[in-house]
């Protein structure tokens, strides 16, 4: 079978499993259509969790970052897991005890406020869509790419698969998918890495390996790493170049972003008791970690790999460039789509792969008589590639490509799946239709979710330029809208409604305006995006936790200006505290 | 004041064990890196392999550990779900 035939295959099969799974788990009430039912067990949401958080960006770019970035890349590893412990710890278990379905329904019954859960909608509908557009670009590259297809047309097939299973399975459909996209997704990422790793290091276990001697016994794999890139001008791999109080800073903005994302917040809600939402977000982190420790080996690898095939030898030795015409077959093939680019500026038929933006290091290029960096490579084919570049058989990059399908289609359900459910429970039903029925809702319900998966393949279709940025954008809003409202909701009586608006409100619009003065979505870029021009020398990527910090120091300010919640509120909050049902008339706390 | 003494428990608890998060993650992985990097275990720098492998591992037994001792102290409280 020729490999096209069988990533056809592979990726049509896993199809069928999805939507087979969707008709199986229908849902049938709003309950099973917001939060399944409060009926899925701690392992299998934390597979879902894993799936619904590890984006087309995890599984496809993060290693490729990573080898590029070295210790830098750290803020993404660190960043996007420890995350889970301040959600574990600080909110899963209380908003699962709250027991009812959305994000903003929890804000607008804590703090007593039909304006604080509109507030809530908006910062949702920002967060979410900014994530989804790129999910469904994702979707349509993965297409193009591997089915030979055209990227609309891709886009189109995908959006149809999430339509089939998110409208009519709703999160019960979603939740059983994304179990399945786990496993599928973890399968195809981890068998390359271990055959690399033993490639390499003669080591199985990614993990290990890469700390590991390399296989032909010339030292520490990352040792040799260092001291081959540093030759060729480069910051050495495990030190980095980013300042430590950006690293700092990108690192928090990220893990309160996390844990301030509706889409992976909601998923707790589906496990039926408070000891299962702690359990819970244990398995989540459990099985993202699979993935998550994986990638910094898979980075380190094939950095090592890629140096190693083009640097021969001896740095400044002309024989030790490889000879153009000697290239391998995995290079041939990635050429092809452009995501590899030669050009031979020095004339010698060999490629040259070195960092000409560090001064220093170009007059010592020009000795060799290089005239410049030869080779561009897209981060992104790193983990594509990276079965061929093993050798491994067919069969393996037909799983590739499942998987970074899995990935971007069960993520894009899930924040599809939380628009349509702060559209409809929190705009429709809570602003206009209050007595809306059960029946009436789920129908509304899965208008809005089709809605929204139109609205999302159209922004992926047609997406600004601005792609790469949205994300961090996503996350900053997350982590300076909805995070501090929720933390302060549960741990403080005291603060209100007027506070949690004015709060919300500085941190969205201050961390919008930041991002935008350097990266310029709204409006073109007002300063340059230069350390020397940043607040306090934090980046875009980390200004989420000053946006955080200003919505803290705003909420409570205001709060504490203004008159107490009233007596029904703070027996509210007392119960989220319990486990157990409590009644509770005298305040005490 | 059964529910007092609870939940100063259990922010106790959180304390702890967020303090660790902290240590593992802004301590070892960035904040003291260059110090721990001094010391070479196997082929890992100690602050690379805190800041790429270590911390992680950390966050999914800080995450377990809370489980486990949160549903003994809604035990010992008697606030726990099955009554």
């Amino acid at each position: 079978m020729s490999q096209q035939l069988l990533i056809y295959f592979v990726v049509g099969g896993s199809f069928l499993l999805y939507i087979g799974l969707a008709i199986y788990s229908k849902a049938n009430s709003t309950s099973d259509f917001y939060v399944a039912g409060k009926h899925v067990s701690p392992v299998a949401n934390g597979m879902a969790t894993a799936a619904d958080w590890m984006s087309a960006a995890s599984f496809i770019s993060m290693a490729g970052l990573i080898a590029f970035l070295g210790y830098d890349g750290s803020v993404y590893l660190m960043g996007w897991t420890g995350g889970y412990v301040i959600l574990a710890l600080l909110l899963a278990p209380y908003l699962r005890k709250f027991g009812k379905y959305t994000v903003p329904e929890f804000i607008g019954d804590r703090y007593d406020s039909q304006i604080a859960r509109t507030v809530a909608v908006i910062c949702l509908i920002v967060i979410s869509f900014t994530y989804v557009a790129g999910q469904m670009r994702g979707v349509g590259i993965v297409f193009a790419r591997f089915l030979n297809v055209d990227v609309t047309v891709g886009l189109l097939t995908g959006m149809g698969v999430v339509f089939v299973y998110a409208v009519f399975g709703g999160m019960k459909g979603i939740t059983y998918t994304q179990v399945a996209q786990y496993c599928v997704m973890i399968f195809a990422y981890t068998l390359p890495a271990v055959f690399i790793t033993f490639q390499v290091t003669n080591i199985p276990i990614p993990q290990l390996g890469f700390g590991s001697e390399l296989a032909d016994g010339s030292g520490y794999l990352l040792s040799r790493l260092d001291q081959v890139v540093t030759e060729l001008g480069f910051a050495s791999y495990t030190d980095g170049s980013k300042s430590m109080v950006d690293v700092f800073f990108i690192t928090m903005a990220l893990m309160i972003g996390t844990a301030g994302l509706p889409h992976v917040i909601v998923r707790f809600f589906t496990v039926p008791r408070v000891r299962d939402a702690r359990i819970s977000a244990g398995y989540a982190l459990l099985f993202i970690a699979i993935l998550y420790t994986t990638a910094p080996a898979v980075g380190s690898l094939a950095r090592w790999n890629l140096t190693a095939t083009i640097q021969t030898g001896e740095v400044g030795v002309l024989t030790a460039n490889l000879q153009y015409e000697e290239r391998p077959e995995w290079f041939k093939t990635w050429e092809e789509t452009g995501l590899i680019r030669f050009d031979d500026k020095n004339q010698d038929g060999r490629i040259q792969y070195y960092n000409d933006a560090n001064e220093e290091f170009v007059a010592v290029a020009d000795s060799y008589g290089w005239a410049g960096n030869e080779l561009t490579i897209d981060r992104d084919i790193l983990v594509l590639a990276n079965p061929e570049i093993a050798g491994l058989p067919d069969w393996v990059v037909a799983f590739i490509a499942a998987g970074a399908i899995a990935a971007a289609l069960s993520t894009a359900a899930g924040l599809l799946l939380v628009i349509s459910a702060a559209v409809s429970h929190d705009l429709v039903k809570s602003v206009f239709n209050r007595n809306m029925s059960d029946r009436n809702e789920l129908i509304v319900g899965r208008i809005c979710a089709a809605v929204a998966i139109c609205l999302a393949g159209y922004l992926g279709f047609d997406l600004p330029a601005f792609v790469a940025e949205v994300v961090a954008f996503a996350f900053g809003i997350a982590a300076a809208s909805l995070f501090p409202v929720i933390l302060l909701g549960i741990f403080s009586v005291r603060v209100n409604g007027i506070g949690a608006i004015c709060g919300m409100l500085a941190g969205l619009v201050f961390t919008t305006l930041y991002i935008n003065a350097f990266k310029g979505m709204l409006f073109s870029p007002m300063f340059e995006n230069v350390p020397e021009n940043w607040l306090f020398g934090i980046s875009p990527e980390g200004i989420g936790v000053l946006g955080a910090l200003l919505n803290f120091a705003v909420t409570l300010v205001v709060s504490y200006c203004t008159k107490a919640p009233r007596q029904e509120v703070v027996d509210l909050v007392y119960n989220l505290r319990t486990p157990r049902v409590v009644q509770t008339k005298v305040s005490h706390g | 004041m059964k529910h007092r003494e609870y939940w100063i428990a259990n922010l106790r608890l959180v304390g702890v064990l967020l303090s660790i998060w902290f240590l593992v993650s802004f301590g070892c992985g960035i904040l003291f890196v260059d110090v721990l990097n001094q010391v070479q275990i196997g082929g890992f720098k100690l602050g690379f392999w805190f800041a790429q492998q270590g911390s992680i591992v950390v966050f999914v037994l800080l995450i377990f550990v809370y489980a486990l001792l949160a549903n003994r102290l809604d035990r010992t409280h008697d606030v726990d779900e099955d009554e």
